[in-house]
């Protein structure tokens, strides 16, 4: 059902008429509420200009506190990216093992970390830091938001890993065999580049997740990052709050819709290309399970396969 | 070994019940206005399909954590949206409950929109040709299919909500992650031991969630 129109019919006058009824309700609805928040803004003095001006007028809002809290959070995130890749192919890998002595340990140790709450980790990873090294306290929160989402990532990108390396063809494995390759040069030659290029899609998506949770260190952990500067912001610019807010929450929207486009013109590259097998890993909706959709269910990779979702495609949210 | 368990001055059990009723409300919650929104993003209607669309794209894309310390210090400190609480602590859990509802509804939306993606078009063509309306298409015969095929997708969003309720320490409510954070700072001796026991709340929060879930999703599945 890719097309929703199949829900109703062509509108007619009358539904036609119906639907313009509703576009108005609809409106007004929007308007009363817009309203009751302007107005309550407006209450408190939250519209005057000097609040939301020094965005515009005033570089210094931007080059003192917005931009070095930006460039914490990016400096975070691809810490935390470039540390759990290793990791978490590692893990994923292990998880595929043949020897049970390795496959349930790291098992457990994914399900572990997929079961707690980010904050969790970081906190303890904090107080962990502060207790058992000699880690600057400047420094500190940096490493434990690092650590935190290093555990709590590597963990999400071993699933997806196992999941790009379980959608190849069981005839990559096979060949790679009948030509006379070790487990090892199997896996490092012939399953990993293929799997990478299906994993793509959701190693990318994971990324926005990395940098909605650097915000978690900003609120509890005194890590500089861009929503920490909130509050440096209304100290010095008049109590500008919602302003602050306003402004903190584009920028981070905008970096992560950049993000996510980037991850499902991806995703789109996966799908069409025919080098690959047209499968492609993407992270189920609303958590970090990754979800393969093969060629069979989803728009088919080959040539022949016409564009669109398919039935039973199991990869059609993007990105949590 | 666990003396640093003092369940007198730690209210352990009751961080975790104020958790897990964050967890039910806003689950609640977010379903119903989750299901409101896939159902604005398919409606013949074009402003409520860009309604829907901006809101989910926008609310996505946001940080779980700016949306709640904006709750907090925007709506409540500067513009004295109080949702009817009454102390500060009730305050705090109300907006904290607005703020998971108002993030997670975006998951559930998109959980559903990919079930009624799953849902033969034969089938809406068959209650259209019945003379349903709209309403009528979605509400009787293809939200009812949708919402039984997107049960482990929602058991994901479940999970991920059980353990978004811990954001809700960045305001202040008094719920598990917030206790942790004090128990690790004045027990420093025994972090690890304070660690495993929240770790442990958390596995048994979402572990048996999960497979429960998942078991109802294997039962009610539509078999095609």
């Amino acid at each position: 059902m890719s097309d929703l129109s199949v829900l109703y019919d062509v509108p007619g006058p009358r539904a036609r008429r119906r639907n313009w009824l509703y576009t108005v309700l609809f409106l007004v609805v929007l308007g009363l509420v817009s309203w009751w928040v302007l107005d309550t803004m407006a209450d408190k003095n939250q519209l005057a200009g000097e609040k939301w001006l020094p965005f515009v007028e005033d570089s210094r809002v931007w080059t003192t506190f917005l931009l070095p809290g930006l460039l914490n959070t990016l400096k975070a995130a691809a810490l935390a990216i470039v540390i759990a890749l290793p990791f978490g192919a590692l893990l994923g890998i292990g998880r595929l093992s043949d020897h049970r002595w390795i496959s349930v340990p790291v098992g457990a140790v994914v399900e572990f970390f997929r079961a707690i709450p980010v904050l969790l980790l970081m906190l303890f990873a904090n107080e962990a830091y502060a207790q058992l090294t000699d880690v600057e306290s400047e420094i500190r929160p940096l490493y434990a938001v690092v650590t935190g989402l290093v555990l709590y990532n590597a963990s999400v990108i071993a699933e997806v890993v196992r999941a790009g390396i379980l959608s190849l063809p069981h005839g990559q494995t096979d060949a790679a065999k009948a030509i006379g390759m070790r487990k090892g040069q199997t896996m490092s030659y012939v399953l990993l580049p293929q799997a990478v290029t299906a994993m793509l899609p959701a190693l990318v998506s994971q990324l926005v997740v990395i940098v909605k949770d650097t915000a978690l260190g900003g609120a509890l952990l005194g890590f500089a990052e861009l929503l920490s500067r909130v509050r440096s912001i209304t100290a010095n610019y008049g109590a500008n709050t919602i302003a602050a807010f306003t402004v903190v929450a584009l920028l981070f929207i905008l970096l992560n819709f950049l993000l996510t486009t980037f991850a499902s013109w991806l995703e789109g590259r996966a799908r069409r290309s025919r080098r690959g097998s047209g499968a492609v890993v993407t992270e189920d909706i609303g958590s970090d399970v990754a979800v393969v959709s093969a060629p069979g269910d989803g728009p088919a990779g080959g040539p022949g396969g016409g564009p669109g979702d398919g039935p039973g495609d199991g990869g059609v949210g993007k990105t949590h | 070994m666990f003396d640093f368990l003092d369940l007198e001055r730690y209210d352990l059990l009751g961080a975790f019940w104020v958790t897990v009723q964050l967890a039910v409300y806003s689950a609640v919650g977010s379903l119903i206005w989750g299901t409101v929104l896939a159902g604005m993003r398919v409606s013949p209607v074009p402003l409520m399909r860009g309604f829907g669309t901006a809101y989910v794209n926008i609310m996505r894309n946001t940080p779980l954590t700016v949306v709640l310390v904006a709750a907090s210090l925007g709506l409540y400190q500067t513009l004295s949206v109080t949702l009817g609480g009454e102390d500060s602590d009730q305050i705090g859990f109300r907006l904290a409950v607005l703020g998971l509802v108002a993030y997670t509804a975006t998951f559930v939306c998109e959980a559903l929109r990919s079930g009624i993606n799953t849902v033969p078009v034969g089938q809406a063509e068959a209650a259209r040709a019945l003379g349903l309306s709209f309403t009528q298409v979605l509400t009787l015969i293809v939200l009812p299919q949708a919402f039984r095929s997107v049960v482990a997708p929602l058991a994901n969003v479940l999970i991920a909500l059980t353990k978004n309720t811990t954001v809700a320490a960045t305001i202040g409510v008094s719920e598990a992650a917030l206790l942790m954070k004090e128990m690790i700072e004045n027990e420093s001796d025994v972090i690890f031991l304070v660690f495993s026991v929240f770790a442990f709340g958390f596995v048994v929060l979402t572990l048996p969630t999960g497979l429960l879930l998942g078991w109802v999703s294997k039962r009610v599945a539509v078999k095609r």
